[in-house]
């Protein structure tokens, strides 16, 4: 067995079901935990209720202009690698044809070159991201050992994945091979740390934004 | 941070007689006995990006990260993650994430405390959507029971859970109330047994503002509503709530709620006091464990509803141009931000508003009982000092809030930096502009 077929074999399949059973046992862990009824009077019903968290879930995407002076750069920085992660994961060929056989469904792929341009910025911003956590003195006191994890393995994605495309630092078979381990160790470490934000995040906005909305307190 | 222990030992509530491992054990306990679904769902959410500093005025006005309204849970994220997350058992074996010790607890007395207002601005700005302020509030109550509730909130909790009061007085609150009500010319009803409101008062207002006291009641004589003052619940504040004592502030809401059921009131009327209102409206009900009998209005807002159906009618105030502090227990995290201005509007005040208002006002400083706590004063003053100048720049003659706390925050600020404006009150600028021909009061 070569390193490509150890990386989309065993490995792989060693890193989906960790992922899929840490994913669910992180959810289900909060899910088992106690709730504590509402007796006070609330100011908006149930239906306004929900209807604020789902507006939630979207509106604090974007910074209130209140807050935008103080929080646009570094919110800017942080959506910007997100998206250009998600178009070179998502509209990247060989990746629609890998997903594609998980799912069943395929969908269009934009063209490599501007895949490759997205990865190299996405790169940039990336280092941007790791450059801005150990130097900004709020950031840095934050951060542990996940924070720097995650990002190390986000990025091995994308630079294992530069170099396959651009046959870069050995033979093929071994840099895809490379590639695909870099993103089994992520979908590995994917439960144990931050990354379970992309599960968190709209989940976190809408119930927050629901029970403030059924204060009729800002949001 | 640690050259501040020293002081924070000398500033531990009585049960400092407990042992440091008794302390962080209590804390801990109590931390993860109220975690629930939804606490854990706020502390793993938490992605460390730090936005949530910049909506705070303490790191805003110090730029140092320890303010970092997030990190100020920073000890209990850690216990929860050892003692209650998917993964504990792996945090435990592996010694990743250690136990929270007394030392760190009481570094965290500064942070949780005195340089927390617990206004919730932190938790309008985080893009997980975390209510920050609520995970102070629950810490908080892991550091009361850890016996490291500052002295000065400890000992009026203390108080007010013993007598109803938050600290000895020179005569009782119910003879002060008289003799506000002799002094400015305005029956106080006391202790009537079939009513439709309940009133309370803030001892702050019956201390240094008695003319809110008199305004209050000429206002409800005015209106002509059935309502009455109670001798066993005259104090609208909750000391419980600031020190972060679960049981007393449950003792101290039963009191008024025992009141107000003991009146038959329909609606128990908080005055101008916004962790009053916070405690009363949103959490007194799940601490009498069932739906209250009664309802709770804050007075901006049953004024503003009775001006809505006609019942109150103002004259113009000649206040010149205005400006108005949003109490964050009020506006931001009580939603009662469209009432005061709609006083406001009636009395045709010319409203100039501050660079950050309403919802998202900065804190006058004093709230979450920091006024109170006496180690606090130089930071409150340092974080007070954007929020003068935001005033100022409205260019207002006249500077109104709703809050007695708010108020007594910037009497002092008046004190301290020579300061031109006095801080009014709105409720006794409705009372001075009833439209009768009573004339303004005194």
């Amino acid at each position: 067995m070569d390193l490509l077929e150890l990386a989309r074999g065993p490995a792989l399949k060693v890193a989906v079901v960790v992922f899929c059973v840490g994913v669910v046992w992180r959810i289900v862990n909060i899910i088992l935990l106690h709730y504590r009824r509402n007796f006070n009077e609330p100011r908006n019903g149930f239906a306004k209720s929900v209807l604020g968290g789902i507006k939630v879930a979207g509106s604090r995407s974007w910074p209130h202009p209140e807050f935008i002076p103080r929080t646009g750069a570094g919110e800017a920085l942080g959506y910007s690698y997100h998206i250009g992660l998600f178009i070179v994961i998502l509209a990247f060929g060989p990746h629609i044809t890998f997903f594609g056989s998980f799912v069943g469904v395929r969908w269009p792929n934009l063209p490599s070159g501007v895949i490759t341009i997205a990865s190299v910025l996405t790169f940039t911003l990336l280092l941007a991201v790791l450059f801005r956590r150990v130097t900004n003195r709020v950031l840095r006191m934050l951060s542990n050992f996940d924070d720097y994890f995650s990002w190390f393995v986000t990025t091995l994605v994308i630079v294992t994945g530069m170099m396959t495309t651009a046959h870069f630092g050995g033979p093929y078979q071994t840099l895809l091979g490379l590639h695909i381990l870099s993103f089994d160790l992520l979908l590995i470490w994917f439960p144990f740390g931050k990354l379970m934000h992309s599960f968190y995040i709209f989940p976190s906005r809408s119930l927050n934004g629901a029970l403030l909305s059924r204060k009729g307190a800002a949001s | 941070m640690s050259s501040n222990v020293t002081t924070m030992r000398a500033n531990l509530a009585p049960e400092e007689e407990k042992s440091p491992e008794a302390r962080a054990a209590g804390a801990m306990s109590a931390f993860a006995q109220e975690i629930g679904a939804l606490s854990a769902f706020r502390l793993e959410s938490c992605i460390h990006c730090g936005i949530c500093a910049e909506a705070c005025h303490f790191y805003i006005a110090t730029e140092d990260p320890k303010y970092t309204p997030i990190w100020k849970v920073e000890p209990f994220k850690q216990a929860y993650k050892r003692e209650a997350s998917a993964f504990a058992p792996v945090f435990r074996l592996f010694g990743l994430k250690p136990k929270v010790t007394a030392g760190e607890l009481e570094q965290w007395q500064h942070l949780l405390y005195d340089s927390c207002n617990m206004c919730g601005r932190c938790s309008l700005i985080c893009p997980m959507g975390i209510d920050v302020a609520a995970l102070i509030e629950q810490a908080r109550h892991a550091m009361f029971e850890a016996g490291l509730a500052p002295k000065e909130l400890y000992q009026k909790a203390a108080h007010q859970k013993q007598t109803g009061q938050p600290e000895v007085s020179t005569e009782p609150y119910r003879d002060k109330l008289l003799v506000i009500g002799q002094e400015y010319g305005v029956e106080i009803p006391l202790d009537k047994t079939e009513v439709d409101v309940m009133l309370c008062v803030p001892r702050t207002d019956i201390e240094h503002y008695p003319k809110a006291v008199a305004a209050l009641a000429r206002v409800m004589q005015h209106l002509g509503v059935s309502c009455t003052f109670r001798s066993d619940g005259l104090v609208a504040e909750n000391y419980g709530y600031y020190a972060g004592s679960k049981t007393w502030q449950r003792d101290i809401s039963l009191r008024l709620i025992e009141q107000a059921i003991a009146c038959k009131a329909k609606v128990l009327l908080v005055p101008e006091c916004g962790h009053a209102y916070a405690a009363l409206r949103w959490e007194a009900a799940d601490m009498y464990g069932k739906p209250l009998p009664f309802e709770v209005r804050h007075v901006s807002e049953f004024l503003a509803e009775q001006l809505e159906v006609g019942n109150l009618k103002l004259r113009i105030a000649k206040t010149g141009a205005t400006t108005f502090q949003d109490p964050c227990e009020l506006v931001r995290k009580g939603g009662v931000t469209n009432a005061p201005r709609a006083l406001m509007k009636a009395l045709g005040i010319e409203l100039h508003e501050m660079k950050n208002h309403g919802e998202f006002s900065f804190c006058c400083g004093g709230g979450g009982g920091v006024v109170d706590i006496e180690r606090a004063a130089p930071l409150r003053y340092r974080t007070m000092e954007n929020k003068l100048r935001e005033i100022n720049d409205t260019d207002a003659q006249t500077f109104l809030t709703s809050c007695s706390d708010c108020r007594r925050t910037f009497d002092d600020a008046r004190k301290h930096f020579n300061w031109d404006k006095t801080p009014g009150s709105l409720l006794e600028l409705v009372a001075d502009n009833l439209a009768v021909d009573e004339g303004a009061m005194s």
